[in-house]
C-alpha cells in the first residue's frame, strides 16, 4: 500500500524524468531484452537494437504512461483503461513480463538517479510499478 | 551444468575485483529489509528495524550484509560447479535458518540495484545480464537442498 508521502515522491520522480523519457524507457527495454531474452518475442515486428527509433519511441511511450499514472495513483484503473484493453485483447503480453520490465525499470532508474534512488524511493517505486502492472493485467480474464 | 561464455566470466570477475563489499553489502541487505519488509522476519534479534533510517543505521544489518555478500565469493571461485559449492549453505538456510528460497531472489535484485546506483551508466545492459545470470545460478543453488 502506498502512503500519501510515497505517492507524492513517485509523482515527483516521474515528473522529473519526463524530459528523459526516451532515454530511460529505451534503457529499461534494452536491459530487459539482454537479461530476459524471452521478452524479445513480443517485438519481432520492431527494430529493438540500441538507438533504433522504434526502441526510443516505445521506451518513451512506456515512461510517459508511467508518469501519467503517477499523477493520480488512486485513479489508476480509470487512467489505464485504454491500455488495459490494448494489453488484454490486442497485445496479450504474458503478465510475468511486467515483473521483468518493472525490475529493469528500477535498474534503469538506479543507474540514472544514482544516490538519489534511495531505499525509500526504491520501495515506493517498486510498489507503484507492481500496482501499475496489476491494473494493466486486470482485463486479461 | 551452466555454460559461461568468456565474456560473461570476464564481466563477472571484473565486477567482483572492483566490488566494495563494505559499501555494497550493507546497502543491499538494508535495501532488501526496507523494500521487502517481510524479510525482516529473519532478523528479530538485530535490534531496531523500525523504519528505513534505523535499518540503514543498524550495525548488525551492516555486518551481516558484508558477510552475505562475501558468500558470493565461493561461487565466483567455482563457476563451473556452483550447485555443489552451495550445497551446505543451502542445507543451512533450509534446515536451520528456515528461509523461504524466494527471499534469495529478492536480495539478489537488491544487490543488482545497489550496484547499478554505484556504477551508473557503466552498469550496461550486457553487464547486468551477466551479473544477473550469475546471481540466478547462485540463487538456484541455494534453493537446491530444500526438501
Amino acid at each position: 500500500m502506498l502512503s500519501n508521502k510515497e505517492k507524492m515522491l513517485i509523482a515527483e520522480i516521474w515528473e522529473r524524468l519526463i524530459p528523459v523519457a526516451e532515454e530511460i524507457g529505451a534503457d529499461a527495454l534494452l536491459r530487459m531484452f539482454a537479461c530476459f531474452p524471452g521478452s524479445k518475442t513480443y517485438f519481432s515486428h520492431l527494430d529493438i537494437s540500441r538507438g533504433s527509433p522504434h526502441l526510443l519511441s516505445h521506451g518513451k511511450k512506456i515512461v510517459l504512461a508511467l508518469a501519467e499514472g503517477s499523477k493520480d495513483i488512486s485513479q489508476l484503473t480509470v487512467t489505464l483503461t485504454p491500455l488495459q484493453i490494448m494489453h488484454a485483447y490486442q497485445l496479450r503480453i504474458d503478465p510475468t513480463n511486467f515483473k521483468l520490465l518493472s525490475h529493469c525499470m528500477l535498474v534503469a532508474l538506479s543507474c540514472h538517479m544514482r544516490d538519489d534512488f534511495t531505499a525509500v524511493a526504491h520501495a515506493a517505486m517498486d510498489k507503484y510499478l507492481s500496482a501499475f502492472a496489476a491494473v494493466l493485467a486486470e482485463k486479461y480474464r | 551444468m551452466v555454460e559461461w561464455t568468456d565474456k560473461e566470466r570476464s564481466i563477472i570477475s571484473d565486477i567482483f575485483s572492483h566490488l566494495d563489499y563494505e559499501d555494497i553489502g550493507p546497502k543491499a541487505l538494508s535495501r532488501c529489509l526496507i523494500v521487502y519488509p517481510w524479510t525482516q522476519r529473519h532478523f528479530s534479534g538485530f535490534g531496531n528495524l523500525y523504519n528505513a533510517e534505523s535499518i540503514i543505521g543498524n550495525a548488525n544489518v551492516a555486518a551481516h550484509g558484508i558477510k552475505v555478500l562475501h558468500g558470493l565469493d565461493r561461487g565466483l571461485k567455482n563457476m563451473d560447479n556452483i550447485e555443489a559449492t552451495y550445497a551446505d549453505l543451502s542445507t543451512l538456510h533450509s534446515e536451520k535458518l528456515h528461509v523461504d528460497p524466494d527471499n534469495f531472489k529478492l536480495l539478489a535484485d537488491c544487490i543488482t540495484i545497489v550496484l547499478a546506483a554505484k556504477m551508473g551508466q557503466a552498469f550496461t545492459a550486457e553487464i547486468q545480464g551477466a551479473f544477473q545470470k550469475f546471481l540466478a545460478v547462485v540463487v538456484s543453488a541455494l534453493g537446491k537442498q530444500y526438501h
